[in-house]
């Protein structure tokens, strides 16, 4: 089998699982199965610049937000139906991530680091301070009435397994493809050596800006899906602390592969629910942990079978 | 043709360049010549963009380069393999190839082309660039930079730590690739490469021009050539 059609086998048998999976768990596993999949989406989002591109964002907390914000405060306050609500939060968020990346780009290494957790800071602040729209660290629930599409009710678990699983296959495989494209190979050739690519004729800065862009678009998805399904809207979703967990979840599953992001969430959320059950201290253990992984697949879990077993692990 | 016209540069206050000057026409082989930090890999780097001109000119074909942005140097057909190779060692073989060949939007025959010059590369298809032996990068970056079907082919120092099979390897690709009309500037250190391939011999010391010999003049005198790299 050729090294494309075991990525494709690999990809639909990720998507066939958290199907079947939906249907075997226990009620609670399987309500979780919506939250991970749309945190995925986040983290998918952040991979591409990250693992694929090589550009170490600390701010994308704010295209979360901003994908987050830009659905709930049109769903709520201005009566929008979901589906023009849901597309403005990722226009928000990607017109966020042109403008930023267009800024952030002039730097490189520490000084894109700085200036895009500046510029996070700034978006956090921004939200608090229309604290009479967004309601602040206090946030706001978004009505059931903005999360009904036609009869569906996003509010029930089914309709929120399956919401959350179309958009996580549609990022999933639509990433997977990007990633294969010329446009992807290129991503990848900056992150190896960028002036190298230049230097073969290629415009490293205006592959950089639109992979910001599509990476801020998905960040969006995840933001807007997440008020849609889970029905709140808060200022901690813009925290820096938001901005860390992609790249925890990045980096414990691989960076620059395309089922890292997923096993990362997944590694992570239950990491933390199966520790918070026996300790409050479950924080510490999920840093034990990290450090074990980072000593011992410092590429993440996927890039661990990468290198030790399938090389052709996209 | 690429005409390089008294260009200066310098890597922030510290001038490098003095005002080198040389050309290089189609079918010939030029060999940019000097001691380590004489300058050579710097006019290279300048005549890709990768450093400012503060005066002087690179023309191709009568288009003047140094007002292009770097990554359009390379689509007029000018291709350079750097000291140390520089290839993409997370990307296979093929992949490097690929994004060589995407630049100008070249196909299979290009590939198959630059797969039969390198055939070992076509056994390595799969492989990571960088688990390559040193000769199989060489050629690899060679291949790559051929993909873009250049007019003109920048190669700094092509044969540094490789063994001698692959050093004739390298010499006779060079030599298939002046046959095909393709002018090539060389940094070179080894006498009988230089000897053994040069046209013309322009020598560069502290980032000025010194001398230039033509290949009959280079065999008349090797002597010179030797004081002037010093070996």
């Amino acid at each position: 089998m050729k090294d494309a059609a075991k990525s494709n086998a690999l990809h639909f048998g990720v998507l066939a699982t958290l199907l079947v999976l939906f249907f075997v768990l226990p009620p609670y596993h399987a309500g979780n199965l919506s939250r991970i999949m749309v945190l995925a989406i986040y983290a998918m989002g952040f991979n591409l610049v990250f693992g694929y591109t090589g550009l170490l964002s600390l701010g994308h907390a704010m295209f979360f937000a901003a994908g987050m914000y830009g659905f709930g405060l049109t769903a709520n306050l201005a009566g929008w139906p979901v589906v023009p609500a849901f597309a403005t939060g990722i226009v928000c968020a990607a017109a966020l991530a042109a403008v930023v990346a267009a800024l952030a780009l002039r730097t490189a290494g520490v000084s894109f680091m700085i200036v895009t957790l500046m510029f996070a800071q700034t978006a956090y602040l921004v939200v608090l301070y229309f604290g009479e729209y967004t309601r602040g660290d206090e946030g706001f629930v978004v009505q059931k009435a903005a999360r009904m599409i036609g009869e569906i009710d996003l509010t029930t678990d089914t309709a929120r397994f399956f919401a959350a699983y179309i958009l996580f296959a549609i990022c999933f495989l639509g990433l997977a493809r990007v990633i294969q494209s010329r446009f992807g190979r290129t991503l990848v050739a900056i992150r190896e050596n960028e002036e190298r690519t230049r230097m073969l004729g290629y415009d490293a800065q205006r592959h950089k800006l639109y992979a910001m862009i599509l990476s801020g678009a998905v960040s969006g998805v995840a933001g807007a899906a997440y008020a849609m399904l889970f029905g709140y809207v808060g200022a901690t979703f813009a925290s820096v602390q938001y901005s860390i967990f992609p790249l925890l979840w990045v980096l414990l599953g691989g960076a620059g592969t395309t089922i890292g992001p997923l096993i990362g969430v997944l590694f992570m959320f239950y990491l933390i629910d199966f520790s918070s059950s026996f300790t409050n201290a479950y924080m510490l253990i999920a840093g034990v942990a990290l450090v074990l992984l980072t000593l011992f697949a410092p590429h993440g879990l996927a890039g661990l079978v990468r290198r030790k077993v399938f090389a052709w692990l996209p | 043709m690429l005409e390089v016209q008294g260009i200066h540069a310098a890597y922030g206050q510290v001038q490098a360049l003095y005002g080198v000057s040389f050309t290089a026409r189609p079918g010939e082989i030029l060999c940019l010549l000097g001691r380590n930090g004489a300058g050579k890999t710097t006019t290279l780097k300048t005549i890709m963009g990768l450093l400012p001109l503060s005066e002087g000119s690179v023309s191709l074909e009568g288009e003047v380069l140094n007002l292009l942005s770097p990554h359009e140097v390379p689509k007029r057909g000018i291709g350079y393999i750097p000291q140390g190779r520089r290839l993409f060692p997370e990307l296979s073989v093929a992949e490097n190839i690929e994004i060589g060949l995407m630049t100008r939007g070249e196909g299979k025959d290009t590939r198959d082309w630059v797969l039969d010059l390198f055939p070992r590369l076509r056994e390595r298809l799969g492989q990571a660039a960088g688990t390559l032996s040193g000769g199989e990068q060489q050629m690899l970056a060679t291949a790559r930079a051929l993909c873009l079907r250049p007019k003109v082919l920048l190669l700094d120092e092509p044969t540094e730590g490789l063994q001698p099979s692959i050093i004739a390897l390298i010499r006779d690709v060079v030599l298939k690739m002046k046959a095909e009309g393709i002018a090539i500037v060389l940094v070179e250190q080894r006498v009988e490469t230089v000897m053994a391939i040069a046209d013309q011999a322009v020598f560069i010391e502290n980032g000025r021009n010194v001398d230039a010999m033509s290949a009959a003049e280079l065999q008349a005198d090797p002597g010179k050539l030797k004081a002037y790299l010093g070996v």
